[in-house]
């Protein structure tokens, strides 16, 4: 059971409180991801708020609920405003995001025990790897709870991540739901002009996969996506959503444009931002 | 010099391969897997008694590491198998965010290391293993000498809740330490009190160093000879208590003179009672084909080499 299970529409309110944080955390640092993590806020929004079975109070062995793993972990913002307003902790601790002596480290980790990350990410194609032997100590442990990860487009670049595909579809790891972020751009550049991805779907279909599309930046389509994603787990296959995001969603100027990736908003954007990203009831941290 | 004998030789390996089938018959939560080699690592037994338990992960070394992480979410202990170059150098970042940053509770389990894997080459002869696995924060690094004390490593490092490297080797040695030994991690061993000499070995040196005692009783030399099986945590008290009494060291290691046992006693005693103190291991290059007979004599591992060393430090004592 999702312990929210908000409507669409509350959906839509939470992502726009969640993409408000993502910029003020980033704003007060000074650094940060904002583009992916503008760009994932309505995916994550939407497992943490509808989807997924879990529970705020941590384990870190989470039996009988669902687990999520962050492979691009350097879209840390959208997953520790998303956890805190979820109930993970206080949304107070989002004011410490990549401070001194903070749970909030620049790329998500255990190991100052921030509840809800089970492992850390950062350095790039580790997440997938992870995120079947989760799946298969489930599969072992007679736990029928699902296993999501996310992961960047870029981060296809790298090899482990082929590896662990192959390893999927070889081991029948069928309780695992993986996203692909393709927001189409990457630090230097778009994909297609540092490394072109090519036919994605094609590419995961020949490892074995049951490949499934979707666009990241609507709900009325996404929660579809996400339910027909969840039927198609349990039948021999891995599952993996090619998700279309635009980075930077919902802030025009950081929109179409991989220059978002990693740079801070000043604080005349950071102003622009939040009226673009307004709530009826804001509750900022 | 105390005596040992042995009735039997046999490889490390197989001390490896015969603990995990133990623990899998005792500890349903220890899975297995492997990366191409499980003949290699003689992982076999283990696959055909617990084949739901055991994952042949292909030749896809980072994947492994990665899935052994995730499977500790759910209380499983994995233990992954390769050669130790595949298990360390090749993997090193996964190791590092995925395992001992990330704090899970992985048992990377290491066959080949060193030069005695022989015939192959520097390629798969790796001998910085131990230094890159011990600058790991949390990391436990054990290096076992025969197959009874590698069958009890491994059947000790899945009690210990943590990442642990464990290092063990390809050829036939003797067997000379007690089949009901009780392995205690980080806690040295001691095989031979002696007067003149501290000898810290680790892995297969340490029956050279036990023939190295030999020699040297004959030329009236006693030495202390101090089993090291686990480099880190180094059991910096039993290392300080022996040179305090010898006021000398040689270290013995089948690995590069940089980063090794060696240089983890001598900044036990720099920091704490600096003494005198001579390094066998190999001297900062890669090796070659050859038998590992062959290949321990040209770089320096013999019993001789040993001997030759506590002669020198001997000198150098004040």
């Amino acid at each position: 059971m999702n312990p929210h299970n908000l409507s669409i529409e509350e959906l839509k309110q939470t992502a726009a409180q969640v993409r408000r944080d993502i910029v003020r955390m980033v704003h007060a640092v000074n650094s940060g991801h904002p583009g992916g993590s503008l760009g994932c806020t309505d995916y994550f929004v939407s497992l943490y708020f509808r989807m997924m079975n879990y529970s705020t109070d941590f384990t870190m062995d989470g039996q009988g609920e669902d687990l999520f793993f962050l492979s691009n972990g350097h879209i840390s913002p959208v997953w520790y405003s998303t956890l805190a307003r979820a109930g993970f902790f206080d949304i107070k601790e989002l004011a410490t995001f990549r401070k001194l002596n903070s749970r909030l480290q620049g790329h998500p980790t255990t190991h100052e025990g921030l509840p809800g990350v089970r492992i850390s990410s950062g350095s790039l194609g580790q997440g997938l790897s992870a995120a079947l032997g989760a799946a298969q100590t489930k599969k072992l442990n007679k736990d029928k709870s699902l296993v999501y990860v996310l992961m960047g487009d870029g981060e296809l670049e790298e090899g482990q991540i082929w590896e662990a595909a192959m390893y999927a579809a070889h081991h029948k790891v069928d309780n695992i739901i993986a996203t692909v972020d393709r927001n189409g751009q990457q630090i230097d550049g778009s994909t297609e002009e540092v490394m072109s991805l090519g036919d994605l779907a094609a590419k995961f279909r020949a490892f074995g996969w049951h490949v499934l599309e979707a666009d990241g930046n609507n709900f009325e389509l996404l929660l579809p996506a996400l339910e027909h994603a969840k039927a198609a787990t349990g039948n021999g296959k891995p599952v993996i959503i090619l998700m279309d995001t635009e980075m930077g969603y919902g802030v025009d100027f950081m929109m179409g444009s991989h220059k978002w990736h990693g740079v801070a908003p000043n604080d005349e954007q950071l102003e622009i931002a939040l009226q673009q990203l307004a709530v009826e009831s804001a509750s900022d941290y | 010099m105390k005596e040992y004998t042995y009735t039997e030789k046999k490889d490390t390996r197989s001390g490896f391969g015969d603990g995990l089938l133990e623990l899998g018959r005792k500890n349903p939560n220890v899975v297995g897997l492997c990366a191409d080699l499980i003949g290699s690592l003689k992982m076999g037994a283990f696959q055909k008694e617990f084949p739901e338990r055991f994952f042949q992960v292909g030749i896809a070394e980072a994947n492994m590491i990665g899935l052994a992480a995730g499977m500790t979410i759910g209380g499983k202990i994995p233990f992954t198998g390769t050669f130790a170059n595949f298990s360390t150098g090749r993997v090193y970042d996964q190791i590092r965010q995925s395992v001992a940053y990330s704090g899970k509770n992985v048992k990377i389990c290491a066959s080949h290391a060193g030069l005695t894997l022989g015939e192959d080459g520097a390629t798969h002869q790796i001998l910085e293993d131990i230094g890159m696995m011990k600058m790991l924060p949390g990391m436990t690094v054990i290096n076992p000498c025969d197959y009874n004390q590698t069958k009890a490593a491994t059947l000790a490092i899945a009690e210990h809740e943590g990442p642990v490297y464990l290092r063990f080797g390809r050829p036939v040695v003797p067997i000379f330490t007690p089949a009901d030994q009780k392995f205690e991690i980080g806690k040295a061993v001691m095989l031979n009190e002696g007067t003149d000499v501290s000898i810290f070995a680790t892995g297969h040196l340490v029956w050279k160093a036990i023939l190295a005692g030999k020699l040297l009783a004959d030329k009236g030399i006693s030495a202390e000879i101090i089993n090291i099986h686990t480099i880190k945590p180094l059991d910096t008290e039993a290392v300080l208590k022996s040179v305090a009494k010898t006021g000398c060291v040689v270290s013995a290691e089948e690995h590069n003179r940089l980063g090794g046992l060696g240089d983890s006693i001598a900044q036990a005693l720099a920091t704490t009672q600096p003494a005198p103190q001579e390094y066998v291991a190999v001297n900062d290059t890669f090796g070659e084909s050859g038998t590992p007979e062959e290949l321990m004599e040209k770089y320096g591992l013999t019993e001789n080499d040993i001997v030759a060393a506590v002669e020198r430090v001997i000198s150098r004592k004040k």
